[in-house]
């Protein structure tokens, strides 16, 4: 079957180009390393459009035909995505901040179509950090209804999709209707098995260190446990990332061009490779994907060995 | 007539390193107009490809591991250029808990190259007055190199000019389970002891524990040899700390590399100040 895109339906408005980087953001030390393989170069002349398609195209995963160059053994089993640049993305655009995360949540629920499609089992994204409860407050309280509403509308496709939702993070700062919200469809979706979402709400990489730490102490507070029993088995355990197969990403992927982990996952990320993509989270779409993805399955994994 | 050609060869060797000295100087006087980091990390990624680059083998046992010299004086001259530039800490990616899995002469050639690099290590640090940490599970190295590791750190204790801090039989999940291990004991006592009615354990508590509380943050972390991967190095320390991967390999990294580096972190530097300073107020 060739290949083809699902066309969601796209803003009008154009956006200018964005502003020319200096010579030294070029990505000559860090992204998008050249793919070795010989087809790769026709890469993006064969995503070619064939009319509308069926979203969340069914058919099973081994008779699904992936981009060329890409492997299906050498899939990663878990992505996670900090999803950067929403808000410079509206101000290239002389828009208001909120459609630069409207264009944001567009640009995910793209990328969850992509990942049920090509066969990657979970997909972790970095939603609102711990640190970002410092933006001012209407823009906060935008985020806070925009994850209401889209969990609300999307809920339907999860089922039908039999996509699991996890949400992982100090879920106690978040509005409580968000809160039943987010537990309840957690609960809900627990048994789907076709692919997982885990959404990072009010999340740090050092919040789940600490938050591991605090049950591990009140264990041990308990007599359940001695401190020095603790190993990395009882650690991960205690993890928010505990709640799926595979809790440690293969490939993490940042947007907008920052090279940095900003707080985000923090244990789970010390043999995961990292990608550092140019373009802004609404501009990733399904092409940047395949870069990443590409990339990854260039590299040679030690695992630190 | 070949003492005068030496002679003239001599001259102009010194008037070449002059010229580069100089030019060295302009380049880190215009890079200091803008911030300087005040902690640089280096994955010394590449020893090996070197190696079979330059076609050194191991000698095993008998006599260290040749192909590991030039990643130490790699790791010498970027000291060197650190502290001309002002950078005060240094922390560098030695050797991995998980290396242990290397093969076994492999593992002991590195051993026995970083024990003889050990009398050689102190010279320079005392000439360059600098303090070293040697920071990791020390319990997992020979008795003879960890006295000697011991030994250099009691030795240099009163520098403070710069901070040389060496990872060895270290890894971060490690470094991290070390600490929560101590707050958790830490806690129990209080407890017990009624110090403490708070059942909470704080994020300082748990930093105050890990081996790299002797050092801040990195503000840049840079690998070496093209991979761009953390390989459990400094993994809570990192969290603001700027990326960057550079395809040469550790034994070749230059003044040049460190320059390149330096500049990406003066562009984004404000931002991780601000994001560190907001997380500590929590």
């Amino acid at each position: 079957m060739p290949f083809s895109l699902h066309f969601s339906p796209t803003p009008l408005i154009t956006a200018p180009s964005p502003l020319s980087k200096p010579f030294f953001l070029v990505p000559y030390y860090h992204t998008l390393h050249a793919p070795k393989s010989p087809f790769c170069s026709s890469t993006e002349h064969a995503l070619t459009h064939q009319g509308k398609k069926e979203a969340f195209d069914r058919g099973p995963e081994d008779s699904q035909t992936l981009p060329l160059g890409l492997r299906r053994d050498a899939m990663p089993s878990h992505v996670a995505v900090i999803m950067d640049g929403n808000r410079r993305w509206a101000r290239l655009r002389d828009l208001p901040v909120r459609s630069g995360y409207e264009a944001g949540v567009e640009s995910l629920r793209k990328i969850v179509e992509i990942c049920c499609k090509w066969g990657i089992k979970v997909l972790s994204v970095f939603a609102f950090s711990s640190d970002n409860w410092f933006r001012p407050k209407v823009e906060v309280e935008f985020l806070m209804s925009l994850f209401e509403r889209g969990m609300q509308e999307d809920t339907g496709i999860f089922f039908r999709e039999n996509i699991r939702i996890s949400v992982i993070g100090d879920l106690t700062k978040l509005p409580k209707a968000l809160q039943e919200l987010m537990v309840n469809l957690e609960e809900a979706t627990k048994n789907n098995t076709r692919f997982q979402l885990i959404v990072a709400v009010s999340y740090s990489g050092h919040y789940d260190v600490v938050q591991a730490c605090q049950r591990l102490a009140l264990k041990a507070k308990c007599g359940l446990i001695e401190p020095s029993d603790i190993n990395v088995s009882l650690m991960e355990q205690e993890l928010e990332t505990n709640c799926t197969e595979f809790p440690h990403p293969d490939l993490l992927i940042r947007t907008s061009g920052e090279f940095r982990i900003s707080n985000f996952m923090l244990w789970q990320l010390a043999y995961t490779e990292l990608f550092f993509a140019q373009s802004l989270w609404p501009d990733f779409g399904e092409a940047e994907f395949l870069k990443a993805l590409l990339a990854f399955q260039q590299r040679q994994r030690r695992y630190g060995v | 007539m070949e003492k005068e050609v030496m002679s003239s060869l001599k001259m102009a060797g010194n008037i070449l390193c002059s010229a580069s000295s100089f030019i060295r100087k302009c380049i880190f006087g215009v890079l200091r107009v803008g911030p300087i980091p005040n902690h640089i990390a280096f994955i010394m990624d590449g020893n090996r490809r070197y190696a079979k680059k330059q076609k050194l083998s191991h000698d095993g046992a008998a006599g260290g591991g040749g192909r590991y010299d030039a990643g130490f004086w790699a790791l010498m001259v970027m000291l060197l250029y650190c502290q001309e530039l002002g950078v005060k800490y240094i922390t560098a990616y030695a050797f991995s808990i998980d290396n242990f899995k290397r093969k076994p002469e492999e593992v002991e050639s590195l051993m026995a190259s970083m024990l003889e690099k050990f009398h050689l290590l102190d010279i320079l640090v005392k000439r360059l007055a600098v303090r070293v940490h040697f920071v990791g599970n020390l319990e997992l190295l020979s008795n003879e190199l960890r006295a000697s590791a011991m030994e250099l750190t009691e030795a240099t204790a009163a520098y403070s000019k710069s901070v040389l801090t060496i990872c060895i039989a270290y890894t971060s999940r490690d470094e991290i389970l070390h600490a929560v291990r101590e707050s958790c004991e830490q806690k129990r006592i209080d407890l017990e002891f009624d110090n403490d009615d708070d059942n909470e354990i704080k994020l300082m508590k748990v930093e105050k524990n890990m081996y790299m509380a002797v050092a801040p943050d990195p503000d840049i972390i840079i690998r070496t040899g093209g991979e761009n991967r953390l390989s459990n190095f400094l993994l809570w320390q990192s969290c603001w700390s700027h990326l960057h991967s550079m395809w040469v390999l550790w034994p070749e990294i230059g003044v040049w590399n460190l320059v390149f580096a330096i500049l990406n972190f003066q562009r984004n530097k404000t931002y991780h100040l601000e994001m560190r300073k907001k997380e500590k107020e929590l």
